[in-house]
């Protein structure tokens, strides 16, 4: 069991000022799998997957308590920028970079950090990175057009290329489809259960249908805790805490 | 109320509005009038292209106070451009009474008498390297510009969403090089409008120039020398006994009109705005 997980939260608590919204989190993530982590508006599962990037500390008066393993070592020990390299993430709303050319948007993580490619590994990486987006072939002929003219939904998976590119060992989405058309969002899930053949992913979602789609593992959170976690198909079918099936049938949130 | 005392009502109302607007037009039509039909008469290739001649000798331009000009704005745009954006920068990016105090400051700046701050430059700059310069004048223009640029920054950074900074620091960018590299590109149509705006609030300031760039009747491009500038040129010419002074002072307002109000129409219709 222990080598088949990539990253470990262990007592994980996060704090706005005194305001502790994520209290003792411990929670695996398992290589090559989709782990959900549904629960209602409010429940800290946003400020959850974003202390594993260390993007909750930058709001200021943040506190975090505990530590998260990434493959044994406490990223809290290590430069933020390392994290974030290895730890790719795709936000609520998609965030192209309005200077930038679609071609440049993808290969932005080397440009931001400063990493030189030669012409050919950039072709190579931006190529592969929107296959692996789904997004190649409706946007292989205007690669060096600006990304905000493309629909929310191709934003987005400009967004997942922008992070693949990275070749992140994890990939963090925070309600990746929740601005998208139902359209947008079908393509986006197809494109999640795919992509674990390369990358582990945590998903957040408010949506439970998503959730029972697309994920491997699902946890529900609430208030601030971990409720329940087991093989998704289980949290559907036989949750073991009353709270789940409450939230699964709908009584709240 | 019946429907017919409504309309009456509303017409009334849109009529008050009208000619309240067409009162605030007025004096800017008439100056605009005046300032056409005294300058055309100046305005010719030579008035752009010739150095001034004695009074009474016909022909002769404003070259001089036009490389003066341009040279004064250069040294202003230069010196006001990188701390009006890094002071923007730093408002929108801090909070705290530190940031409050130096956000008060620039206020009060902005409220500063230019002859005051031309005063300035005298103490500062014109004394102590013992004679009338260009790069006095300039740095008394960039001082009265510089509100201007950082407000402007500080006003754009605060509306750029902050999902595109987490976008570049959540791919394992430095908080530096995502300032540089996304941060401030996104925000250069914003910025540009303010340094536009800065170069037509100082294009026809006099005041800080009398005793600083001072003026100058031949063409010079040492910044160490004094310069004329087109507003100093309006000043003296107006001021003078001569009637064909008094000429190319109209044309010379004219030219400073068109500069201003074609800074205006660029950075309402700028060529770089997005959507």
């Amino acid at each position: 069991m222990e080598k088949e997980i990539i990253l470990e939260t262990i007592d994980l608590s996060a704090a706005y000022g005194d305001n502790w919204v994520v209290k003792s989190v411990n929670l695996a993530v398992p290589y090559n799998k989709v782990i959900a982590i549904m629960g209602p508006s409010g429940c800290g599962k946003s400020t959850f997957i974003r202390c594993l990037n260390r993007m909750h500390e930058l709001l200021p008066g943040t506190k975090i308590k505990g530590q998260v393993l990434l493959e044994g070592e406490n990223i809290f020990d290590l430069p933020p920028t390392t994290v974030r390299r290895r730890i790719g993430m795709v936000f609520q709303r998609p965030n192209p970079f309005p200077t930038m050319s679609i071609y440049d948007n993808v290969l932005a993580g080397y440009i931001l950090r400063g990493e030189k490619l030669s012409r050919a590994e950039r072709d190579e990486i931006v190529e592969t990175s929107l296959k692996k987006a789904f997004l190649w072939d409706e946007v292989k002929d205007s690669l060096h057009k600006r990304g905000t003219f493309l629909s929310g939904g191709q934003q987005q998976r400009l967004c997942i290329a922008r992070a693949l590119a990275m070749r992140p060992d994890i990939l963090l989405l925070d309600e990746p489809t929740s601005a998208l058309d139902p359209k947008a969002q079908a393509m986006i899930e197809e494109l999640i259960t795919q992509l674990k053949e390369t990358v582990s992913i945590v998903l957040v979602t408010h949506n439970r249908a998503q959730a029972a789609r697309v994920s491997d593992y699902t946890a529900f959170m609430y208030l601030g805790e971990i409720v329940e976690i087991g093989p998704t198909p289980q949290m559907f079918t036989a949750p073991k805490d009353p709270r789940t099936e409450e939230y699964l049938t709908g009584k709240f949130g | 109320m019946s429907t017919r005392a409504r309309r009456i009502k509303d017409r009334i109302f849109k009529a008050t509005i009208l000619s309240l607007s067409l009162l605030t037009l007025l004096p800017l039509l008439l100056i605009l009038i005046t300032i056409i039909s005294k300058g055309y008469s100046a305005i010719s290739l030579d008035f752009f292209t010739k150095l001034p001649t004695p009074p009474g000798d016909p022909g002769g331009g404003i070259l001089n106070s036009i490389v003066g000009s341009l040279l004064l704005i250069a040294i202003a745009v230069v010196i006001s451009v990188p701390t009006g954006v890094g002071l923007g920068l730093y408002l929108s990016e801090t909070r705290g009474p530190w940031a409050s105090l130096v956000e008060i400051l620039i206020n009060t700046l902005q409220g500063i008498p230019s002859i005051v701050v031309g005063i300035l430059a005298y103490l500062w700059i014109v004394k102590p390297l013992g004679g009338f310069s260009a790069l006095s004048g300039g740095v008394a223009l960039a001082i009265i510009m510089l509100p201007t640029v950082a407000r402007a920054t500080q006003e754009t950074l605060i509306r750029l969403p902050t999902s595109l900074k987490e976008a570049g620091l959540s791919l394992g960018a430095s908080y530096t090089r995502t300032i540089w590299k996304v941060i401030l590109p996104s925000a250069m149509p914003g910025i540009l409008s303010g340094v536009l705006l800065g170069v037509a609030r100082i294009a026809g300031e006099t005041a800080p120039l009398l005793f600083t760039a001072f003026g100058n009747p031949y063409l010079n491009l040492n910044p160490l020398k004094p310069v004329d500038a087109v507003p100093l040129l309006v000043f003296n010419y107006a001021m003078s006994p001569y009637s064909d002074w008094h000429q190319k002072a109209w044309g010379a307002s004219l030219v400073l009109m068109v500069f201003i109000l074609g800074i205006n129409i660029t950075i309402r219709k700028g060529p770089w705005k997005r959507r």
